[in-house]
């Protein structure tokens, strides 16, 4: 268990996990939609990142990588341009009232 | 067993977007939960994959987060036709 993929492979994890904690933090603490859509960006992309990252370091396998990878890209394309279209979409409706 | 730990504070993550939820004024804060909770859970599927050697799991991780991503689509373009 003290190989040093293993090592590095939790502490990477351990710090993915932690962005996420951070952003759910931001989302529950933050005043405005806009500032609580960055916490969840930073979730989606760089949390996650770390997280499959470490995991892949954990597993040692090459095949689960190409598995995580698709999924790290697929979250953090998905979750950046949703977030870019919610801010569009709430500011067009604030424009509005 | 560290990574069940990390598994649990995942968990905590996603369950943390529920007061969000919840009291959200805005729709777009529910959607945002909405979000914040589908990142969660991939990443606890993902902690779990390695946690008890299943790749399987890393499949349904990817599943979540296709689900994620057309929810939050599906929302924006709701918000698009009412307007």
């Amino acid at each position: 268990m003290t190989t040093v993929l293993q090592v590095v492979g939790l502490t990477l994890t351990t710090f993915g996990v932690s962005f996420l904690l951070i952003a759910a933090l931001g989302v529950w603490r933050l005043p405005d939609v806009l500032s609580r859509l960055h916490a969840l960006t930073k979730a989606d992309s760089a949390g996650l990142a770390l997280i499959a990252l470490g995991a892949a370091c954990l597993k040692g396998r090459p095949d689960s990588l190409l598995v995580l990878g698709l999924c790290v890209v697929l979250v953090a394309l998905s979750g950046v341009t949703i977030g870019h279209l919610i801010a569009r979409a709430h500011l067009s409706e604030g424009d509005l009232e | 067993m560290i990574l069940n730990f990390l598994a649990f504070c995942t968990l905590v993550a996603t369950l943390a977007a529920l007061p969000r939820l919840i009291i959200g004024p805005t729709a777009a804060d529910r959607i945002i939960a909405a979000q914040l909770a589908g990142t969660g859970t991939v990443a606890t599927l993902i902690v779990l994959g390695t946690a008890d050697k299943t790749p399987a799991l890393f499949d349904a991780a990817l599943v979540f987060a296709t689900l994620a991503a057309v929810s939050g689509l599906a929302f924006v373009a709701l918000q698009r036709t009412r307007l």
